[in-house]
C-alpha cells in the first residue's frame, strides 16, 4: 500500500510524519535529536529506508545522522568536514577578507541511484561528497576554488550552500546554489563550476547584475525537464529554459516577489508553487494571510491557495528548504513554517490541512512517498 | 582509571547514562584525556574540539577539583585527584542561551 512518509528539521529536533495514501491521519515520530539544529534530513532515492540528517549545536558542532530503518533508529557517522588544501579567504560583511570555516551542513542531497553517495552542502560555502555512507567526506573543491571565490559574500543567513540538484538524465551535471553568491553548474561531475546567473538581477549589489554575488534563496528542477529550473532569489521568481545560462523574472502578480521557498508539482512540470514573504526585513507573510501561490504556466500569473490556511493574524516565515512535494496520483505539497506547524495539501494545494501545529520552528521539510 | 562528565547532548550522542570511565596510558592531561575519550567514543570527535587542530570548541569548558582548566594548556598535568580518579574532569556546554 502506497504511504508518505514527511521528514521535518527544525530548530530543536528531527520530526518523521507517516501517513498512508489517502494522508488524512498521521503518526508523529520525535524528536529525534532533540535540542539539537536540524538543518536537513532526506531519504535515498535509491533505498528509501536511508536517511541522513544533519544535525547540528552552537555548543557541539556538526554530526551527520544516518538511519537504515525509515527513522525508527539512527547511528551517527562520520563528522569530519575539512575544506582541501589551503582554505584561504572569502569576503566579510565589511568588506575584508575572511578564512573559510566551516560551521554546519545545510542541505544533504542523496544520489539518484547510490544510497551511499551524497553531496552536502556547507556553511562557509562549500560542497562536499560521501561515497560510504556518510563516513568520510571530501569537499569538491573545483567550486569554492572557482576565481569569484575570494569575492563571495555571506547573507544574512551566513554564507551557506543550501540548494544541490542532481539531473537525473546526466549525473556529472549538478547545480548548486549559494547565499549570496548565485546558482553554479559543473557539467564534468563538480570538477569545474561556472556561474550561471545571467538574467539575474539584484539591487541591494553594488552590480546589480553582476556574473556572482547575487543571494538566490532556493532552485527547483522538475526531473522529467532537467534544463528548467525555477528560483525564488531574495527579491524576484525567475525560470530557465536551457539548464541556467539564461534566466528570465516571471513574479508576474505575485503580492511580493520576496520569499525563500519553491517547488515543482510531482506530475506537471510547468505547476511551481512558492510562499510570497512581505520582504527582507518583514520576514512574515503580507496582511498577515498565509498564501502559497500556485502557477500552472510556469510563472507569471499566479493564483493564492487559501483554503484551510490562516488568513489574518499570521507572521511566520516558510524558509528556503521547508517545502516539498509526494508523487502519488494526486501530488500532495507540503510545507513547514517558522512557528512550527506543517500543512499538508493532498490535492496539489487547493485544500490544506495542519498535520502538526506546535512544534519547533521548521527549517526543513521533505517527503518520501512510499510505495 | 580516570572519570569524565559529559553534558547531556553528548552522552545522549555517546550512548551513556552516566560518567565514563576510561584509561589513559601516559601523563593524564587534557590532551592524553580527550585522546582517549574519543579513541573510546569516535562519535564525540570533533564535538568537544576541532577535528583537525584540537582546539577546544568555543563553548565547551573544562572543569576539575573545582577550578576552570579551560585556558590551560591541553599538556599541562591535571590534578592528581582526576589522575586517580577521585575527582572527575568534567566536560561542560558554556551556559548559554538558544
Amino acid at each position: 500500500m502506497s504511504g508518505v512518509r514527511v521528514l521535518v528539521g527544525t530548530r530543536k529536533g528531527a520530526f518523521v510524519l507517516t501517513s498512508d495514501g489517502r494522508r488524512e491521519r498521521w503518526d508523529v515520530s520525535g524528536p529525534h535529536f532533540g535540542g539539537w539544529e536540524i538543518y536537513h534530513l532526506k531519504g535515498s532515492v535509491a533505498d528509501p529506508n536511508r536517511l541522513y540528517a544533519s544535525q547540528s549545536s552552537g555548543w557541539f558542532g556538526q554530526i551527520i545522522q544516518r538511519s537504515n530503518d525509515g527513522g525508527k533508529t539512527w547511528e551517527s557517522a562520520g563528522n569530519k568536514f575539512v575544506y582541501d588544501g589551503v582554505p584561504g579567504t572569502h569576503q566579510w560583511y565589511d568588506g575584508t577578507p575572511h578564512p573559510w570555516e566551516f560551521k554546519r551542513v545545510w542541505h544533504l542531497e542523496p544520489s539518484l541511484t547510490d544510497p551511499d553517495r551524497v553531496y552536502a552542502g556547507v556553511e562557509d560555502a562549500a560542497l562536499f561528497h560521501t561515497t560510504d555512507g556518510g563516513q568520510n567526506w571530501q569537499e569538491l573543491p573545483g567550486l569554492r576554488g572557482h576565481g569569484s571565490g575570494s569575492h563571495w559574500a555571506p547573507g544574512a543567513g551566513g554564507l551557506c550552500l543550501h540548494t544541490i540538484i542532481v539531473d537525473p538524465r546526466d549525473p556529472a551535471r549538478i547545480f548548486i546554489a549559494i547565499s549570496a553568491a548565485g546558482t553554479f553548474r559543473t557539467d564534468d561531475g563538480g570538477k569545474t563550476w561556472r556561474p550561471i546567473n545571467r538574467g539575474l538581477r539584484s539591487e541591494g549589489i553594488p552590480e546589480p547584475t553582476a556574473e556572482v554575488g547575487h543571494c538566490v534563496h532556493h532552485v527547483a528542477m522538475h526531473p522529467s525537464r532537467p534544463d528548467v529550473l525555477f528560483m525564488q532569489k531574495h527579491w524576484d521568481v525567475m525560470r530557465t529554459d536551457d539548464a541556467g545560462e539564461s534566466w528570465r523574472e516571471v513574479s508576474g502578480n505575485l503580492p511580493s516577489d520576496f520569499g525563500f521557498t519553491i517547488d515543482v508539482h510531482a506530475h506537471e512540470p510547468e505547476t511551481i508553487y512558492v510562499v510570497p514573504i512581505k520582504s527582507d526585513s518583514e520576514h512574515y507573510p503580507p496582511d498577515g494571510k498565509l498564501r502559497v501561490y500556485r502557477s500552472r504556466s510556469g510563472g507569471d500569473e499566479w493564483e493564492a491557495l487559501t483554503k484551510g490556511l490562516p488568513q489574518r493574524d499570521c507572521y511566520v516565515n516558510v524558509l528556503r528548504d521547508a517545502m516539498a512535494v509526494d508523487s502519488l496520483d494526486s501530488c500532495g505539497v507540503y510545507f513547514g513554517t517558522t512557528g512550527g506547524q506543517v500543512y499538508a495539501s493532498a490535492d496539489a494545494g487547493d485544500n490544506w490541512t495542519p498535520i502538526v501545529r506546535d512544534l519547533p520552528a521548521v527549517v526543513s521539510v521533505e517527503v518520501q512517498t512510499l510505495r | 582509571m580516570i572519570r569524565v562528565v559529559l553534558p547531556a547532548h553528548l552522552r545522549t550522542l555517546a550512548n551513556v547514562d552516566s560518567e565514563v570511565t576510561i584509561r589513559v596510558g601516559s601523563e593524564v592531561t587534557q590532551r592524553s584525556v580527550l585522546d582517549a575519550l574519543e579513541s573510546d567514543y569516535p562519535m564525540l570527535r570533533g564535538t568537544i574540539r576541532d577535528h583537525v587542530t584540537h582546539e577546544r570548541r568555543p563553548f565547551v569548558r573544562f572543569f576539575a577539583c573545582e577550578q576552570d582548566w579551560s585556558h590551560e594548556s591541553p599538556d599541562a598535568p591535571l590534578p592528581d585527584a582526576v589522575a586517580t580518579g577521585a575527582e572527575p574532569f568534567l566536560v561542560v556546554g558554556a551556559m548559554a542561551g538558544g
